[in-house]
């Protein structure tokens, strides 16, 4: 008889090896999973999971997927530790999209080296607004912030899809639902000739620093962890508790907001009716295998990047369907969930042994 | 009579956008009742949609379509009931997995059945009783899934209520603990209670694709797992408040597509978000009576059970 036995206090190495122990297993399901679709499973994985890694190019592409992962997935974590619940990333990231992107589309014959800092800020507010929706009704009527952020992600697309379809179409656009490109001040500079890799990686590094700092030194990251570990002190405590709600979703929504105009300013150029493949999503993914810790993200976006770019190679190469990509993603957050139980737990073998000193 | 012509296919289409709510939302009632909370449910319906879809279009049987939905809802609700009940994983976390994997799972599956259309589930036609006025299609003029949903809220509100397995999940719900002291299999019955709720889920997700639009697109549950989950606090965990608001947003749902036909000159875009804004308006209107939500719901809803011996 296989049992579960509490371990006295959480095992630190299970913490790091648990996601390593997620990756392997999703990638032996992969070998499972390619063979079903009667492709070699050893060159698909290859192809998959390697050879994106192998040029230059494909490397830089990576960081590109990463950098709104990590923006994205650095917020989510702050929240997360306090059991903040915000898994309306996606929508928090289409209003900074919208925000910032909306700025370069009215000067959009500006040539002012300020437009692009603005344009960052106005998608961090609007992100952080799109955050303070769910922290208000959370703290204000005690609504569960999980469905109200979700709901309003669905608002966000069909907001993005009215704006590119109507007030914002490009008027030279021959009726195709997006908006004028932006012009050259109102776009991420390229910091690596001869590839896509722009000054949104920076401003994810910055985001990354930022919350080490936050998680390891200030207050408020000692208040999120106090929370997240003993819920119930924290009820005796509302108005921190309410603090911590306001401030996870103002950070998360505000650099999911970043994470949208470093998308329409960067690889993108302009606002389309879809402005992200899911990036608020993967997100979640990213910052529970990322250990909720700023550096363990940027690990965690990337591997969850080069499941996006594998995902596109394998397509081309040997035909996959792009489907595959969310199937692994889904996949590796099971394995996580499941080998995370070895943190908190042993695994014994064989009948319980017979209470010790009065533990029972 | 002529003038009251447009209730009948009015009334026909809110049934139909409001099962698919009826069906997810009662299953995830149920979950909830045993103590599990299960956010799942859009993934859940995504593939009981995609394997009811494929299983019909393949061997032409809407009834093997049906079972399949139920069958894949049920077993997706099994995984989560692994990584929860046994493994005492985090059940938000999980949940929130469990409908990513499903989003992608459905995609990857229906990849192949994109652009294929089926014969929509048959109307049930009684002879004589259809052809009655108003009540004739409404009432004989359903596909078997209509019926089934009713069917099931009734069921489901007698069992809960009036029978001893009704009893005991709720005392599962409500103390953990207790049941566990009293000698129920805590564990046992919330596999029971998270897998029908799977398999409802996956009745619903079949719905949309075997009759709503007997077609596969992907996402083509646009929410609707969600709006069940919301539905069920709405409810405050009772069956009967539950089909009347599964109704209400059937409503909502064809008033925005019916807008154009009113002659509201709103952007579709922009009618569409009503389902989503009338569900945070619903949850801010309950939620403020946190007393009264906070005796619905079961007590033990959401935490982890491990049984000390």
């Amino acid at each position: 008889m296989i049992r579960l036995e509490p371990r006295q206090q959480h095992s630190q190495a299970m913490i790091y090896l648990s996601p390593i122990i997620a990756i392997i297993l999703t990638l032996i399901s992969g070998l499972v999973i390619f063979s079903l679709f009667g492709k070699n499973p050893v060159t698909a994985l290859y192809t998959f999971f390697v050879m994106p890694l192998t040029t230059v190019y494909s490397l830089t592409e990576l960081l590109v997927k990463a950098t709104p992962l990590i923006l994205i997935g650095v917020g989510l974590s702050i929240g997360f530790r306090a059991n903040v619940w915000n898994i309306g990333a996606e929508g928090q990231l289409t209003l900074g999209a919208i925000f910032g992107g909306g700025l370069a589309i009215w000067f959009h014959d500006s040539e002012s080296i300020f437009l692009l800092p603005a344009m960052i800020i106005f998608g961090a507010v609007g992100g952080m607004l799109y955050g303070a929706i769910p922290a208000f009704l959370r703290t204000r009527y005690g609504v569960n912030e999980i469905l109200t952020s979700l709901m309003l992600t669905y608002v966000a697309t069909l907001l993005l899809s009215f704006l590119v379809t109507g007030p914002w179409r490009d008027p030279g656009g021959y009726n195709f639902p997006e908006s004028r490109t932006f012009s050259e001040a109102g776009m991420m500079p390229i910091i690596l000739e001869e590839s896509r890799l722009h000054f949104g990686s920076i401003l994810a590094l910055f985001a990354v620093i930022g919350g080490w700092v936050l998680m390891g030194k200030s207050l408020i990251g000692f208040q999120l962890k106090v929370v997240g570990l003993a819920p119930s002190a924290a009820k005796h405590v509302g108005f921190i508790e309410n603090k911590l709600i306001w401030f996870s979703l103002l950070v998360g929504g505000g650099l999911a907001g970043i994470a949208g105009v470093s998308e329409v300013a960067g690889p993108i150029g302009q606002l389309l009716p879809s402005v992200s493949p899911g990036y608020g999503f993967t997100a979640i993914i990213v910052a529970f295998l990322g250990r909720l810790h700023p550096v363990g993200v940027v690990f965690a976006g990337l591997v969850m990047a080069l499941t996006y770019i594998g995902g596109e190679t394998a397509q081309i190469e040997i035909g996959t369907p792009a489907a595959v990509t969310g199937l692994f993603q889904g996949i590796l957050l099971f394995f996580l969930l499941a080998s995370d139980v070895l943190t908190s737990y042993r695994v014994r073998f064989g009948k319980p042994q017979a209470a010790r000193g009065g533990a029972s | 009579m002529n003038g009251m012509d447009w209730i009948v296919p009015v009334v026909m289409t809110v049934i139909t956008a409001s099962t698919p709510l009826v069906f997810a939302a009662l299953g995830e009632l149920v979950t909830e009742k045993s103590g599990v909370l299960n956010l799942g449910v859009e993934g859940m319906m995504l593939v009981g949609a995609v394997s009811a879809f494929a299983v019909a279009s393949s061997t032409g049987s809407g009834s093997l379509g049906i079972i399949a939905g139920a069958v894949a809802g049920a077993m997706m609700a099994a995984v989560f009931g692994w990584l929860t009940l046994n493994l005492l994983a985090n059940q938000v976390a999980t949940g929130l997995a469990l409908t990513i994997f499903g989003v992608g799972f459905s995609a990857l599956i229906g990849s192949g059945f994109v652009g294929f259309a089926i014969e929509p589930l048959p109307k049930l036609d009684v002879p004589g009783l259809s052809e009655i006025p108003l009540i004739g299609p409404l009432v004989f003029g359903q596909d078997f899934l209509v019926y089934l949903s009713f069917a099931a809220v009734f069921a489901v509100a007698w069992f809960l209520k009036h029978s001893h397995g009704g009893m005991v999940l709720r005392a599962v719900g409500e103390s953990h603990e207790s049941a566990h002291a009293i000698g129920y299999n805590v564990i046992g019955i919330r596999y029971l209670a998270t897998m029908f709720g799977g398999a409802m889920s996956g009745l619903g997700g079949a719905y949309l694709s075997l009759s709503y639009t007997p077609m596969w697109a992907e996402n083509m549950t646009s929410g609707r797992g969600w709006i069940a989950l919301a539905l069920v606090v709405f409810a405050t965990w009772r069956p009967g408040r539950l089909i009347l608001g599964a109704y209400m947003f059937g409503g909502i749902t064809i008033l925005q597509l019916n807008a154009q036909g009113l002659g509201l000159d709103v952007p579709s875009q922009l009618m569409s978000m009503l389902p989503y804004l009338a569900t945070i308006v619903v949850l801010v209107l309950i939620s403020r009576d946190q007393t009264k939500i906070r005796l619905s719901a079961p007590a033990s809803l959401g935490q982890p059970f491990r049984p000390a011996h």
